[in-house]
């Protein structure tokens, strides 16, 4: 059971329109998320993992957006072809969504309770009383205090922390399959993001959705996911689990990240960054895009486009250093 | 927002005493007399200076302003030099004409302007977004005199649909209690006066609705625009929710305050500007009873009625005021 996949992103091309061109934001991307678990797909920022997210949604504002190529099953059922009346549907009820910023996610003219009840109007067709008593019970569940209190309040009146709550409520509100929570703690202070992740974790399992926790972190990810993706310039340079990842990284991009992760026992001088920043979609057209930032490229890096090369079981990534017969590691 | 509201309403003292003022001085420096005006120009140089005593106009200036001011204080809007009659009893009922005339106006304006902003910023460089965006460029640009008098030739004198002036039929008088016709003759039960009050209502309404529509058709697409970038227009997407109700209930709303702003200044334009609409089409607003008023050199009438307008207008926009916070929570007054 755990491993039938509920989400089954193939080949994902998402690409914008400009200057007459077409820039691919997401690149042949693929993934796969299972029931109850929790995916992490990391990278920095202009990788690709926002643009990735809305396109499940198919939220890509279209123009200039287009997903151009790929299929995202829900449970076998292709989303790219799906009517955008279907997607509705699916929006909030299949596949919810929060967002990095609570602050501005939420309407500031609405009070929560109001906010919170539009998705159980729209997708389960309660009556608003039952509504609002069901969303009282999911702000319950999230762990927000004078609940009634909450739900005639607005936006302004409360702290970050508690918004992003009302977020996950909402969003979990309908239960959905899946839920992709898009750098859901970067705009909080620390303690409120330990507080945040841990319930989210709780919720997944006791809800039992599967969660894709899109993030720059990597603390983050080695707090809540099972299984992680790494993303660098529109394509998925390294998956595994987060065992493979933190223990036995094997793409240089993976390397770097977690080399600039500050630690704790203190270690004096600069903290490592990788140089240079992330190529702006559409500019390398050829060789690994990695590779003018990489400390390890050779000739072959800059002409030859890298595969995904397994590394372990469940674990590859996309390094010629890991092409089979290829270099090896020395 | 009590306490607010009073100190709005006192800060207002200034400002109407201000622009007493400057009315005082500006139609005094008109050139002609209104005794001269009021006898005509045979009348003799004795006769003209008794009606200028017996009007009170051979005091000294600042004797005539404290006199104003005096009357304006207990509520005296003072006597015109004309009909002799009380200036807070005379200009009711054209007051009540524009007021009329304005409502309705603002109501085709802002109906139209806000949908056809909306629509515009929904379906953004569509061709109803240039078609609009143009025509809306065209209304605040065309003289509403000759925009008048093409309604007039089309529809009236052409296909003779709609009358070409005034607010009733001279042979069927609305008796008048209000003087807000649609009011008096629903309250009368008379359905057939209230079709030929409407009647007359269309033309000049919406000439006058063109610029204020333009206005608030611009603003709403602009301010749509934005808000529908803002995050939690995705968050609602993301629950599911059509366009539709994205658009009409969460964008909206947040619109809202900018489009109230102009639709206050434009309310308060109107029931002042609408001179020339009102004089084409013959309406009996206070836009001609003032207009008619300086042809006659009727200074209290001046004076009075601008101050009335320039009362009604602050007003609009106190109300305009406390709307904001009827709307947006965040907004509070103290």
């Amino acid at each position: 059971m755990a491993n039938t996949p509920v989400l089954d992103v193939k080949q994902l091309k998402t690409s914008f329109l400009a200057d007459g061109g077409e820039i691919p934001a997401v690149d042949d991307v693929s993934f796969s998320v299972n029931k109850g678990e929790i995916l992490g797909i990391v990278g920095e920022s202009g990788c690709g993992k926002s643009v990735t997210s809305l396109s499940i949604m198919k939220l890509i504002p279209q123009p200039p957006g287009k997903i151009v190529g790929g299929e995202i099953l829900l449970n076998g059922e292709n989303l790219v072809t799906a009517a955008e009346k279907r997607m509705r549907k699916i929006r909030g009820n299949d596949i919810a969504m929060i967002f990095q910023e609570p602050m501005t996610s939420l309407n500031p003219l609405f009070t929560i309770g109001d906010q919170l009840v539009e998705a159980l109007l729209i997708h389960k067709k309660l009556d608003k009383r039952s509504a609002r008593q069901q969303a009282a019970e999911m702000l319950k569940l999230v762990g927000l205090p004078r609940v009634e209190k909450i739900m005639k309040e607005y936006p302004h009146q409360l702290s970050g922390g508690m918004r992003q709550r009302v977020m996950i409520a909402m969003a979990l509100s309908c239960h959905p399959k899946v839920l992709i929570a898009d750098e859901p703690t970067t705009a909080l202070d620390v303690t409120i993001q330990a507080q945040i992740l841990s319930l989210m974790k709780d919720l997944n399992e006791k809800l039992d959705t599967a969660i894709i926790m899109i993030t720059h972190d990597l603390g983050v990810v080695a707090e809540v996911c099972q299984r992680v993706i790494v993303m660098y310039a529109g394509k998925v340079v390294e998956e595994g689990t987060v065992e493979d990842i933190f223990n036995n990284p094997g793409h240089p991009y993976t390397i770097g990240l977690l080399k600039s992760l500050p630690d704790i026992r203190g270690k004096k001088g600069r903290l490592y960054s990788i140089p240079g920043n992330v190529p702006r979609p559409g500019t390398i057209t050829v060789g690994c895009r990695f590779a003018a930032r990489c400390e390890r490229a050779v000739e072959k890096c800059l002409t030859d486009n890298p595969e995904l090369y397994r590394k372990g079981e469940n674990h590859h990534v996309r390094c010629f250093l890991h092409e089979p017969g290829g270099m090896s590691h020395e | 927002m009590l306490a607010y509201s009073v100190r709005r309403i006192f800060s207002l003292v200034p400002v109407l005493l201000g622009l007493s003022l400057v009315v005082f001085f500006m139609i005094r420096a008109i050139p002609g007399d209104p005794a001269q005006v009021i006898l005509g120009q045979l009348a003799t140089k004795d006769a003209v200076a008794e009606l200028s005593k017996s009007l009170g106009l051979d005091q000294p200036w600042y004797v005539q302003y404290f006199q104003y001011l005096g009357g304006l204080l207990s509520g005296d809007l003072g006597e015109s030099l004309r009909t002799k009659s009380a200036i807070s009893e005379e200009i009711w009922p054209y007051l009540a004409a524009t007021m009329e005339l304005s409502f309705f106006a603002m109501m085709i304006a802002i109906v139209v302007g806000v949908n056809a902003g909306i629509i515009s910023a929904w379906f953004q460089n569509s061709w109803f977004d240039y078609t609009a965006m143009i025509l809306a460029l065209v209304g605040v640009s065309v003289p509403i005199f000759w925009l008048g008098l093409m309604e007039q030739w089309v529809f009236s004198y052409n296909l003779e649909w709609l009358p070409t002036s005034g607010r009733e039929e001279v042979r069927n008088p609305v008796n008048a209690i209000t003087h807000l016709y649609v009011i008096d003759t629903l309250i009368q039960g008379r359905t057939d006066q209230l079709v030929v009050v409407l009647k007359h209502l269309v033309l000049p309404a919406v000439a006058l609705s063109t610029i204020p529509m333009a206005i608030i058709a611009r603003i709403t697409r602009s301010t749509i625009l934005e808000v529908m970038r803002s995050d939690f227009i995705r968050t609602a997407r993301a629950k599911g929710m059509s366009m539709f109700w994205v658009v009409y209930k969460h964008s909206l709303k947040n619109a809202v305050i900018p489009v109230l702003t102009v639709i206050g200044l434009q309310t308060g334009l109107l029931l002042g500007g609408a001179i020339l609409t009102e004089t084409i089409f013959s309406w009996p607003g206070i836009g001609r009873y003032i207009y008619e008023a300086i042809g006659y050199r009727d200074y209290p009438v001046i004076q009075s009625g601008i101050l009335v307008i320039a009362l009604i207008f602050v007003m609009i926009n106190l109300i305009v005021d406390l709307l904001y916070a009827a709307i947006d929570p965040r907004i509070k007054y103290r």
